[in-house]
């Protein structure tokens, strides 16, 4: 299968390392085989080169001319309605979530470990039983027989 | 008219109001005259002092701390201020020349030689007030300082001790800035003990303790230890027989601040929106799983 996704003039990416990390910038021009040039008007992330080994490429794209400045940039996020299309990308989801996890306090945590285990026990409890159904009837009818006695 | 009269009442009235000092009203009037006198051209010019000749009347001092100004009473005035006391002026001993023209005798000894009267002085000091040396005293008076994230009230975690793992009520900071924690008793068997700030991790999560009335005796000096085992004596029969070691045991004052304190730390617990997962918080033990590193985590 074919590369779907290119480092080039248009590319939004997602920052993953940097003083803009977690944020999603599109790509202007390429400096050198390491370097590009980025840009996010709508994301705060001002006109700068970032390196290729901080990025990871998404699969939206933005179309505007190459070496466009900020403000045609802009122009174009704004008719793609990149913003909102992200948001809605399970990617973004997934990064919101590990963002929410990461700032749980230890209480938080607790909490929600508690929650799991509830979780974890109720679905073993089905799953038993679904299992216990198909598998070996015999034994559910015993135990039945066990109990009505 | 009727205007420029209410004016000149309100300024009356204003001034009626603010009390001035009687420093400030003398300054205003020297201010006022002065201002006159310039209309009018009679203002007097004095006339500027060349401090490095020694005539002036004044000169500026260290004093006491600060810079100040000190006038030297002119002769003029010594001498009207004996008359109007009807004391005989007491003229000031004319000082020693320091230095004296002395003849020489001898040949070829230049004749005259200057001679100094009073010693010069051997040591100047290269500072006028030398400074203090700032020294912090006693270890047991030093200032101590807390974390800010360590509030009372604050849930903490333990780290070291019998019961590190734990999580622990703060109470509050004693004066050798020790934190004073509870359990409470009942929940994880902590009693009401001391832990250094730094043997702790504080977290977010807080409770109003503001209710809980600590009794006054619990400071630092009530958990100072007491010796529990005594040197035998020489020639004690009793020495002879395999004794029990003594082990510590809470007095009974201790167990009944214990249980007055985790009493009120319990009814404010009942009230927090998360009771239920709160009581079963404290009384779990902290740990690490896969994948978490303290470092990274926020608490």
């Amino acid at each position: 299968m074919p590369f779907k996704r290119f480092v080039e003039t248009g590319r939004v990416v997602y920052v993953v390392d940097g003083p803009y990390k977690g944020k999603i910038v599109s790509i202007v021009d390429c400096i050198d085989q390491k370097t590009v040039l980025v840009d996010g008007p709508e994301t705060g992330v001002p006109r700068s080169k970032m390196r290729i080994s901080q990025i990871h490429l998404t699969k939206f794209k933005i179309n505007f001319p190459y070496n466009g400045s900020t403000r045609t940039v802009r122009q174009a996020w704004k008719k793609a309605d990149l913003n909102k299309l992200w948001v809605q990308s399970r990617w973004a989801e997934k990064a919101a979530n590990r963002e929410k996890r990461a700032s749980l306090g230890d209480f938080e945590r607790f909490k929600l470990k508690r929650a799991r285990k509830i979780r974890n026990k109720i679905r073993t409890n089905v799953y038993q039983a679904l299992f216990n159904n198909t598998y070996c009837p015999k034994k559910k009818t015993a135990v039945a027989k066990v109990a009505k006695a | 008219m009727v205007k420029a009269k209410e004016a000149v009442a309100k300024s009356d009235s204003s001034a009626a109001k603010k009390k001035l000092r009687p420093s400030k009203v003398k300054s205003l009037a020297k201010f006022e005259t002065k201002k006159k006198a310039r209309a009018a051209g009679t203002l007097k010019k004095k006339p500027k002092q060349n401090l490095l000749s020694g005539t002036a009347t004044w000169k500026v001092v260290y004093k006491s701390g600060t810079w100040r100004f000190v006038h030297r009473p002119t002769e003029a005035k010594l001498i009207a201020k004996a008359k109007a006391e009807g004391k005989p002026l007491n003229e000031t001993p004319k000082k020693k020349k320091s230095i004296i023209v002395k003849p020489i005798k001898g040949e070829k000894n230049g004749e005259t030689r200057e001679v100094h009267t009073v010693k010069r002085k051997a040591y100047y000091p290269t500072l006028k007030t030398p400074k203090k040396h700032k020294t912090r005293g006693l270890f047991k008076n030093h200032k101590r300082n807390t974390r800010p994230s360590l509030t009372p009230g604050t849930i903490v975690i333990l780290l070291t001790g019998v019961h590190k793992g734990k999580r622990a009520i703060l109470l509050k900071t004693l004066d050798t800035g020790l934190l004073l924690i509870t359990g409470p008793f009942i929940l994880n068997a902590i009693p009401m003990r001391r832990v250094h700030q730094g043997h702790v991790i504080a977290t977010k999560t807080k409770l109003d303790i503001s209710s809980v009335k600590i009794p006054e005796e619990v400071d630092d000096k009530y958990f100072k230890r007491t010796l529990l085992k005594k040197k035998p004596k020489k020639n004690d029969s009793k020495s002879l027989f395999v004794q029990k070691p003594k082990t510590y045991r809470p007095s009974e004052k201790r167990k009944f601040d214990q249980k007055t304190v985790d009493a009120q730390v319990l009814s404010v617990l009942k009230q927090h929106k998360d009771k239920k997962f709160l009581f079963l918080y404290l009384s779990f033990m902290f740990g690490l799983r896969n994948n978490q590193y303290p470092h990274r985590m926020q608490f």
